[in-house]
């Protein structure tokens, strides 16, 4: 295996290091070297979202990103969303529509609405659907799943 | 009297009847009664004296977890069918 | 009496949903429960929200080696040869393994609860070593200090092929010089029917007959007979599968996955490699998805072979192409079928011939397909033959109302021809030929009450079927579909809690809110709220035999579970009370509220008895254990409203409702999210998803790019209405609600599309380029 090298990221707003070889993908490295398993492998090629994270303010599929690519870089994972006291307005949102049925896909979905109200802090339907054609999910359809955005941006925006 | 509906490619045993009337208790004895009515009907649905693998007897209607030992009424109507896997 | 055309309802919204979630009420009759059909947040929610929740992947353990599965690129081939000295010997890895690592299995029937396995042909499933009978089938194994270095190892494995040459279609394969993938397989005739005695690659075949098929049609004044093509489809969850074994020096076997059926894990491991139940324990992870697709074992009795030969526990996970490659499919199909109707519009026959994709080893759902493909209507003269076929594809497993989706496509588009040709509506040739209670099916079943008419009802009284659909190239399409639903074996350990809550422990894995639904039920019966339940899915020592969470039996099979742990805890408290105040306990009544009253206005509050549960005794713990029987069919009728693109032939659905009966829904919430996601997924099935083989049996499309499921972006809100007949072999009427609503859409989706173009899609899916071709052809 090619040598491993060191990088120097934010994850959460806390520095990490971690030691990634150049094929490992980030995905690969939060979840196996730094145990930041929330972050979820639906495909590793780059179509389900569900590896979805924030990286330096963009919604990425980790799987697609090399780890080493994370070097100087800004990244929130599902693990950075809910506060200190409570949890955030989206994953509120999400349990209030009960957006979620077996949940995988759910943390991607949630950092893609992240990314999404931080742009645009009230989305039409259309925009929400747009934004969220990059996470697949099999269980509920969408429906909910888009009231729970909507519902999270009202909280947004008030 | 309990009714059993003969399924379609048991029927050749049967001369073509589709329900009959059986005077049984359970379906062992109702398994039994047919078998001494139109010999070979055992053998179709049973093997080593248990109902054979994946088949499954329904009373009024209702797959019966007991099986052979299900009880029947005088009223029972009585179905062999094989079990369905859901999704 | 009243019948049931007389009843008056109305449509209105559900409680506590969005406008497009609405329910039908009849006059006079709504339910009247404390908790049941209430919304509370899912116990399980924070932990999927948070990233918490740990799935089949998510597993951890000190010495943990990954593995690699090697598979077939042949689609049918005879194994002559494999060799993997070479692999053993790279640095890193510690164990390399071939079917020859796993006892040797032989014919002998499974009973998986739901379904039945050979045990010798899911031992072949597993690891081959006669023949692979698809590409991905899985040859040989290697666990290592790292994925990558499995993978790379694994690549080292030298496999000797006979290359065969593979059958893909079904009517092929049936045919006498087709290349015959199986040679223990005969024709089994069922039901109690004789097994031929050559070899073929046609495992079943399923004979119905009901009435005089040949005087109903002689009878009829309009016939039709259609030919219907489906491809292979998959379930699609986006949880890839996975499996860690650790295989201890005591021979005891813990294996952590994600699973349906943490007990039918256990039988498969168990039996695969011969050792007894007890010695294996599965540990359920929470499951990413399965929609009957997660109940067979691939990788678990792998990982533990890998673990014995290493000493250490092991990792397999599937990638996203070996998903699509090796497991899952639902089958393609190729159905006539055939319908008479009277002047009236009155069915008088009806007579079907079913072909289904088994895959490599037998064990398509023709079954339920041949029993549900007239189950809508009441047909006084039926015959249906269906036959299971071995194809060059991945061994078929259940998807959500196996079987039934693609014989809705049939019969639903016939219906909705007939109805063109008798200038009837759709919804009153339902509600005209609508099953009901006392209507006997082909098979000779005769239905308890059920709902069919009432989702027409509902349909009939929707805004969705009222407001007038305009604009060219737009249609609108209804169709209903059916299934079965189940009960089977749960059980249910509820403890109390000295603070008035309740500790609920249960088998049954949770795939989409169930935890939730089974806490409701038992914190009904007890009059305590739902968030006074804790509900925890637990391991395969921890619990008594469970059946999968398939087969929509898991709200009535556990609940009914749920429910007489409730009561004992009741009877048990009752007692207790007794104790306190010095009285006999059947002068103790367990009342609303959660309040135990006694003589002489003695009362107790469920919340103070609790504390008071070592004084009088010890711990009070509740059991409740079934094999439920009673479980009540349901039905589901659809409306999709599209608009075909005459350039391009891309269908878009517009507006979409789900009306179906769930006998009664005990968190809407989670109920109308089943019918939402079904719906998807049958929408998905009727515009999109197929494998693409191509002549050398390659699967040319195992990834989410080009095996395209539905995205946000694609579908419309999709509204639903709840139907509740309750099912009278359940204390709160639940029927299920998981499978019925994949059943109509691709059928709705064709009538629609036929009423905005003119063009009957007969073949699945009704994909860009084959809707274009059929729009072209009728110009032309």
């Amino acid at each position: 295996m090619a040598k491993q090298r060191i990088v120097s990221t934010s994850i959460n707003g806390n520095p990490v290091e971690f030691l990634a070889a150049p094929r490992q993908t980030l995905l690969e490295v939060l979840r196996d070297n730094l145990d930041l398993i929330g972050t979820k492998e639906g495909c590793s090629n780059g179509n389900c979202g569900a590896c979805t994270v924030i990286f330096n303010g963009r919604p990425v599929d980790s799987c697609l990103v090399l780890a080493v690519e994370a070097e100087g870089g800004e990244l929130e994972t599902i693990e950075g969303v809910a506060l200190t006291d409570g949890l955030h307005v989206i994953q509120d949102a999400f349990l209030g529509q009960a957006a979620l049925q077996c949940g995988i896909c759910t943390p991607g979905f949630i950092m893609s609405t992240k990314a999404l109200l931080e742009e645009n802090a009230s989305p039409s339907e259309d925009e929400i659907r747009f934004h969220l054609a990059g996470n697949l999910c099999r269980c509920t359809g969408y429906d909910k799943i888009v009231r729970a955005v909507q519902q999270a941006a009202e909280g947004v925006t008030n | 009297m309990p009714r059993v509906h003969i399924p379609a490619p048991a029927r050749d045993l049967t001369g073509g009847e589709v329900e009959l009337e059986v005077e049984a208790t359970s379906v062992r004895r109702l398994i039994g009664a047919l078998d001494e009515r139109f010999p070979g009907f055992a053998d179709r649905v049973l093997e080593d004296g248990e109902l054979k693998p994946g088949l499954r007897v329904a009373v009024d209607g209702h797959v019966r977890a007991m099986g052979l030992l299900a009880q029947l009424e005088p009223d029972s109507q009585v179905h062999f069918l094989l079990a369905i896997g859901g999704g | 009496m009243a019948t049931v055309e007389d009843r008056q309802f109305r449509v209105e919204p559900f409680p506590g949903g969005t406008p497009g979630n609405q329910r039908l009420v009849e006059e006079g009759r709504l339910p009247d429960y404390d908790v049941v059909g209430t919304r509370p947040i899912r116990h399980d929610g924070t932990d999927k929200v948070t990233g918490r929740a740990r799935y089949g992947a998510d597993i951890k353990l000190s010495g943990l080696l990954q593995g690699y599965v090697l598979r077939s690129p042949h689609a049918h081939a005879r194994i002559v040869s494999i060799d993997t000295s070479r692999a053993a010997e790279v640095p890193g890895v510690h164990a390399v393994c071939t079917n020859a690592d796993m006892p040797s299995a032989d014919h002998r029937a499974g009973d998986l609860g739901e379904g039945m396995v050979d045990w010798y042909h899911l031992n072949q499933n597993v690891l081959a070593n006669d023949k692979v009978l698809y590409t991905g089938h899985a040859v040989a194994a290697v666990a290592a200090d790292s994925v990558h270095i499995a993978e790379e190892a694994a690549r080292l494995i030298e496999v000797e092929y006979e290359v065969l040459p593979p059958v893909l279609d079904v009517r092929e394969a049936r045919g006498a010089d087709a290349p015959v993938l199986n040679d223990d397989v005969r024709t089994d005739r069922q039901p109690a029917g004789e097994t031929g005695d050559t070899p073929t690659n046609v495992a079943k075949h399923f004979h119905y007959e009901k009435g005089d098929v040949d005087a109903g049609f002689a009878a009829a004044e309009l016939v039709i007979e259609r030919e219907f093509t489906t491809e292979t489809v998959h379930q699609g969850y986006i949880e890839p599968h996975t499996a860690t074994a650790f295989w201890s020096p005591d021979g005891k076997i813990t294996v952590w996955t994600s699973t349906q059926g943490s007990f039918m894990i256990r039988m498969q491991v168990a039996e695969l490699l011969d050792v007894a139940i007890s010695k294996v324990k599965v540990v359920p992870m929470e499951i990413g998805g399965g929609f009957g697709g997660k109940i067979a074992v691939y990788l678990q009795p792998v990982a533990a072979v890998l673990s014995r030969l290493s000493g250490r526990p092991v990792k397999l996970n599937m990638d996203r192409s070996n998903v699509f490659d090796a497991t899952g499919p639902t089958p393609g199909s190729y159905m006539k079928v055939k319908i008479g109707v009277d002047a009236e519009g009155k069915i008088t026959a009806g007579e079907a011939e079913l072909l289904f994709e088994a895959g490599a080893f037998p064990g398509s759902p023709i079954n339920p397909g041949c029993m549900c493909v007239f189950a809508c209507y009441d047909v006084p003269n039926g015959r249906i033959d269906g036959y299971d076929i071995c194809v060059n594809k991945p061994r078929s497993n259940a998807y959500r109302a196996p079987g039934s989706t693609h014989v809705a496509l049939a019969t639903e588009t016939i219906v909705d021809e007939i109805c063109e040709a008798q200038g009837i509506c759709p919804v009153e040739f339902r509600l005209k030929n609508a099953v009901k209670e006392g209507d006997e099916r082909v098979d000779g079943v005769t239905y308890p009450p059920v709902g069919m008419w009432e989702t027409i009802k509902a349909v009939e009284l929707s805004d969705h079927w009222q407001s007038p659909l305009e604009g060219p190239n737009r249609g609108r399409g209804i169709a209903s579909g059916f299934w079965f639903n189940f009960g089977g074996n749960s059980v249910v350990a509820a403890t109390v809690n000295e603070d008035g809550t309740v500790s609920l422990i249960e088998g049954s894995t949770d795939i989409g809110g169930t935890r939730a639904s089974v806490a409701m039920q038992l914190a009904e019966i007890l009059g305590i709220a739902a968030e006074d339940v804790t509900p925890t899915v637990v391991d395969t020592d921890s619990i008594g035999h469970t059946d999968v969470t398939g087969g929509s039996r898991t709200c009535h099979a556990t609940g009914l579970a749920a429910i007489k742990a409730a009561e004992d805890i009741q009877a048990q408290l009752r007692q207790r009370a007794a104790m306190l105040w010095d009285v006999e306990s059947e002068q103790v009544e367990y009342g609303d509220g959660a309040t135990l009253t006694g003589p002489e206005g003695k009362t107790i509050s469920f919340q103070e008895i609790s504390g008071k549960l070592t004084q009088t005794g010890g711990p009070v713990v509740g059991r409740g254990s079934v094999n439920a029987d009673k479980h009540g069919g349901a039905f589901g009728t659809h409306i999709a409203d599209v608009e075909v693109d005459p350039d391009t032939g891309k269908v878009q659905v517009l507006r979409y409702t789900v009306v179906q009966d769930v006998g009664t829904a005990i968190h809407p919430s989670y109920v109308e999210g089943q019918m939402q996601g079904g719906a998807a997924q049958g929408i998905g099935w009727a515009l999109n998803e197929e494998y693409h083989y191509g002549d050398d049996g390659r699967l040319h499309n195992a990834s989410f790019l080009d095996y395209r499921i539905p995205t946000c972006y694609d579908l419309p809100d999709i509204e639903t209405i709840i139907v509740e007949v309750p099912n009278p072999g359940h204390p709160f009427g639940v029927r299920g609600v998981g499978e019925v609503p994949i059943v109509p859409p691709p059928a709705a989706m064709a009538n629609a599309i036929f009423r905005a173009t003119g063009v009957r899609m007969r073949s699945l899916p009704m994909s860009p380029p084959k809707m274009l071709h059929e729009l072209l052809a009728s110009d032309g």
